[in-house]
């Protein structure tokens, strides 16, 4: 039995849910980021999956712009939480409520 | 059972422990750890897939780069400490979240099963990607050509980014010192 995509883009998927379900039941920003990371890694999986399946370039070439993006993403994001953390002492995602009162 | 599928069967196992471990870790350096096994074995599952280049800048924009910027965050913030934010939620609110995910990870499943029967529409096949030169020829050849455009933006992405973060560093003196 040989090595097919469609076995990959399973796991790209369940990566992905793991993810999304962090990123919904945790508080922590810092480890909101972490699973945010881990569904850009199931995308990024899936994008070289379908473009082994199809015969195109252009999903390993998009998986390159997304590590980009991420990059980026996690500077910033991280700068953010730094500068929140100066401001509240907290990484926690429920005390962030200063437009609600 | 052939040699690459015994490779993928083991690197998906770690990834997917992996990423369990990094949403049910209480402490945050443990869930960046289990982070850092996650993102070794998607580089596994890339390299056992051809796709080298992308393989080997997995290892080192992200477990390079990024992992080494949470960990210096987390030292930074003091956070490496059991942290019990998962108990706060209510039992109920996790259990409806968890079997909405489940849900949509069986749809999205099911989806992608289609593609078992797609007929390859690009011409690139492995055997042709072999003749060309390899996978980092051909991504190279296309990425600085027919995609230079697209690459040259991300340099403004990325310019975007550290005017943001020293913007974020700069903010006490920007607002006057008060915080």
């Amino acid at each position: 039995m040989e090595l097919q995509p469609w076995m990959v883009l399973i796991v790209s998927m369940i990566v992905f849910g793991i993810g999304l379900l962090g990123v919904m039941i945790r508080k922590n920003l810092l480890i909101m980021l972490m699973c945010i990371e881990l569904m850009l890694n199931g995308v990024n999986l899936s994008f070289v999956a379908f473009s082994k399946i199809h015969h195109l370039i252009e999903g390993d070439l998009t998986v390159l712009f997304v590590m980009t993006v991420a990059a980026a993403e996690s500077a910033v994001g991280l700068g953010l939480v730094i500068a929140l953390f100066r401001t509240l002492r907290t990484a926690d995602s429920d005390q962030i409520q200063m437009l609600r009162d | 059972m052939n040699l690459s599928l015994f490779a993928f069967s083991i690197f998906s196992t770690i990834a997917v422990v992996g990423s369990l471990l990094v949403v049910l870790r209480r402490n945050p350096v443990g869930s960046a750890f289990a982070l850092v096994l996650v993102f070794f074995s998607f580089a596994g599952i890339y390299a056992v897939m051809g796709a080298h280049l992308i393989a080997a800048l997995q290892i080192l924009v992200y477990t390079g780069a990024i992992m080494v910027l949470f960990v210096f965050v987390i030292m930074l913030l003091n956070q490496d400490v059991p942290i019990h934010d998962l108990e706060e939620n209510s039992a109920l609110f996790k259990g409806v979240v968890g079997l909405a995910v489940l849900g949509l990870v069986f749809i999205l499943i099911k989806t992608v099963l289609r593609a078992r029967d797609l007929v390859p529409t690009g011409e690139l096949s492995d055997e042709k990607i072999e003749a060309m030169g390899g996978n980092v020829r051909v991504i190279s050849e296309s990425l600085f050509s027919d995609h230079a455009f697209h690459f040259e933006l991300t340099s403004f992405l990325i310019l975007g980014a550290i005017v943001a973060t020293v913007a974020l560093a700069k903010r006490k003196s920007a607002l006057g010192g008060n915080s």
